[in-house]
């Protein structure tokens, strides 16, 4: 496989930022999963899709608009009608759903060199992301494993929550740095470890 | 102003792109009617009050959405998936000053 680099690497800096004397808000980090599969279905094979994607992954999508499922380091999320997104730490996982989901059911896109993964967590996150983003983080409003698809400027972001204070955030590649350092700045007044 | 998506629910008015009127009809691509075309391009109701909508969540889900939005108001009716019986309130050509 090819080694990837990260494109957070000239900017990412481990340890304590930011105002933490008060204790850390939250804890940045980029979790580098070695897929990022994008799942298409066509209208009306969505359930074979989720079918195909439990089988491959062992992960269960419930029903309905973004929701997920987490385990592990392993976690699917709706993002879009019929659209899903599969997260692995191993690699390989777009060849093995591209057998599963024939071109009857749909479509499989790689993007696990496209989409960088970043991580939030602490008491804090759901303050930082709220600054963010022009949408409801409350742990009602926003379960563990749902998933949202939103933008913070033009930086299109998949957002899902993978624990209580935990958001697993999915952003395009070349915007990730950019994003990052903003992310670094917002939760400078929380005080913030990179882990 | 909001519009609720039908898949990711509430959003901001600047998470959408305004894909136009939804009452316009695209003539067949090998039309040769030129006032069909015509009428496709540039003629609009332009009402006060309830209008028929097509907008994209392309900040989000990237749905294609059909919307009911007040132009007084702002307020929103209706906002459905695009998919499906897209032309359902636009079966006849227009007249002018008809309501949309
Ligand atoms: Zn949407």
């Amino acid at each position: 496989m090819v080694e990837r680099l990260s494109p957070l690497e000239p900017v990412y800096r481990s340890g304590s930022h930011g105002r933490f004397e008060d204790g850390v808000g939250v804890i940045l980090s980029e979790t580098r999963p070695g897929s990022i599969v994008q799942v298409a279905s066509w209208p009306g094979e969505e359930a074979r899709a989720i079918a195909a994607i439990r089988k491959v992954t062992g992960l269960g999508l419930p029903d309905g608009a973004g929701g997920g499922v987490v385990d592990g380091e392993k976690a699917a999320f709706g993002f879009a009608p019929g659209k899903f997104t599969v997260v692995d730490e191993t690699e390989g996982v777009a060849a093995a759903l591209a057998k599963a989901i024939t071109p009857t059911i749909g479509t499989v896109t790689d993007l696990s060199h496209g989409r960088t993964a970043i991580r939030i967590e602490g008491p804090e996150a759901e303050w930082v992301l709220a600054k963010f983003f022009a949408i409801d983080f409350a742990l009602t409003a926003f379960p563990v494993g749902a998933a949202r698809s939103t933008t913070h400027h033009d930086v299109f972001a998949q957002i899902q929550r993978t624990g209580g204070d935990r958001f697993d955030i999915y952003v395009f590649r070349s915007f990730a740095r950019s994003f990052w350092k903003a992310l670094g700045h917002a939760a400078e007044e929380v005080g913030f470890e990179v882990a | 102003m909001l519009l609720t998506c039908p898949y990711c629910g509430p959003r901001d008015v600047s998470e959408f792109t305004y894909q136009g009127d939804g009452n316009r009809q695209r003539p067949a691509p090998e039309a040769q009617d030129l006032q069909a075309w015509n009428e496709y391009v540039y003629d609009r109701h332009n009402p006060a009050g309830d209008h028929n909508e097509v907008w994209q969540h392309s900040g989000g889900c990237r749905s294609h959405i059909r919307v009911t939005r007040n132009t007084m108001t702002h307020s929103v009716s209706s906002a459905v998936p695009a998919r499906g019986d897209v032309h359902h309130r636009a079966t006849e050509r227009r007249k002018p000053g008809a309501k949309a």
